[in-house]
């Protein structure tokens, strides 16, 4: 199989969600999406592990979301927008997502926020 | 005959959203943010707009992947706004103008805009935070609403030289509206902004501030800008402002400026908002 290359594929540490991605991250996405609703947190939250099995997440994402890694799974497929349902049940805000993909503390992270006055580039 | 009498567009940031809900306006942390729009309020106090056309994207609340309309119109009676994850309030739903929406939609689909019709429609922060920021106090939404929802997050997404296409036929389908009704069109998203990956983080003032300007005096020349070239200056996510230029196609050439506003950071994104009107502008000093 040949996925197209697109001319964004240059622009460093960024995963923009194409059909390769939403394919590997179907799974992934679709029980984010499940999340809408409050009684799947909570049953997400009463056994992580069944409930990633029943939206057949593959090895990979199952291991990335016991681990908390938002890096990898954006890697793996999933969607940021879909993510931010699954990092919310983790206690973790926008910031701390961003922060924690950089590779830097909150707090560096909201500096660098406060100093972006000019472009932040890498 | 319906006329729009301005256009708007602003971030939709959830942070917003979340701070108004639980009354931080005048912390100072939100004070330098939320001051940006009080001449927004007096300017639509001012209009008293009947309907709003919210050009918008859904972030997984009224879409999921399994079927992605790259542009999509509602024609509901209302549009209610529920639990996306996201740990937000649900506010009021917001009533449509059936009559407004099977206008627009018969208009774009004879202008060759192949739309999705959604008799149901659930509207996201992508739609409320902007609602919440213009009537913050409002008990029910002043206005009725048509959301127009573009694809901002399944690649591929329509270029900005397409949304900006879209906008003008959205005008030409107000314009041409038999009844009397006072129409303000909403561009949401954006700025600069990136929420994934190793460059999460990423802001762009000086490019935020051209397309500012140069969306007022020029905003053909920003449709010449590839997503490519979108996803580089402003961020994965920052390419929400395909929305801006929808609102922009949607006013006169001559739409001028009433108030523009911008602020670093919300959350982890650059907030900006214009207010342009189709004519000479009705307040002095907004």
């Amino acid at each position: 199989m040949t996925w197209d290359a697109h001319d964004y594929d240059a622009v460093p540490g960024t995963y923009v969600f194409n059909g390769r991605r939403a394919a590997m991250g179907y799974p992934l996405n679709r029980m984010c999406m499940s999340f809408n609703h409050a009684e799947n947190r909570e049953a997400f939250r009463q056994d992580e592990a069944v409930y990633c099995e029943k939206y057949g997440l593959s090895p990979a994402q199952r291991d990335a979301v016991h681990t908390r890694d938002i890096l990898r799974l954006v890697q793996l497929g999933g969607n940021i927008y879909y993510l931010a349902k699954l990092a919310g049940i983790f206690g973790l805000s926008v910031q701390d997502v961003g922060a924690q993909q950089r590779g830097i503390t909150v707090d560096e992270f909201k500096a660098m926020l406060e100093q972006s006055g000019e472009p932040i580039h890498g | 005959m319906a006329r729009i009498v301005g256009g708007i567009t602003t971030s939709h940031i959830p942070a917003i959203g979340a701070a108004i809900s639980k009354g931080l306006q005048n912390t100072a942390y939100w004070k330098p943010f939320f001051d940006g729009y009080a001449p927004v309020r007096r300017w639509l106090d001012a209009v008293e707009p009947d309907v709003a056309v919210v050009i918008y994207n859904d972030h997984g609340l009224s879409f999921f992947l399994d079927q992605i309309p790259t542009f999509a119109v509602g024609a509901a009676t209302q549009y209610p706004n529920e639990d996306s994850g996201w740990g937000l309030e649900t506010l009021p739903p917001v009533r449509g103008d059936l009559e407004l929406s099977w206008h627009i939609i018969e208009s774009l689909v004879a202008d060759e805009f192949d739309i999705t019709i959604c008799q149901e429609m659930k509207v996201d922060h992508g739609f409320i935070v902007p609602m919440m920021t213009m009537w913050p106090d409002a008990k029910e939404w002043p206005i009725t609403a048509v959301p127009v929802a573009v694809n901002t997050v399944q690649h591929p997404l329509p270029s900005a030289a397409r949304c900006y296409k879209l906008g003008k036929a959205i005008g030409r389908a107000i314009e041409s509206y038999p009844d009397d009704l006072s129409v303000v069109v909403f561009g949401t998203g954006g700025m600069s902004h990136q929420l994934q990956g190793e460059r999460a983080g990423f802001i762009n003032k000086p490019f935020d501030t051209m397309f500012m300007e140069t969306l007022v005096e020029n905003p053909e020349a920003l449709t010449r800008l590839s997503n490519a070239e979108l996803i580089r200056e402003v961020g994965s996510e920052g390419i929400e402002l395909i929305m801006w230029l929808a609102m922009r196609g949607a006013m006169t050439r001559g739409a001028t400026l009433v108030h523009s506003h911008y602020h670093i950071p919300v959350s982890s994104t650059a907030a900006g908002v214009l207010v342009l009107e189709n004519s000479a502008p009705a307040l002095a000093g907004v």
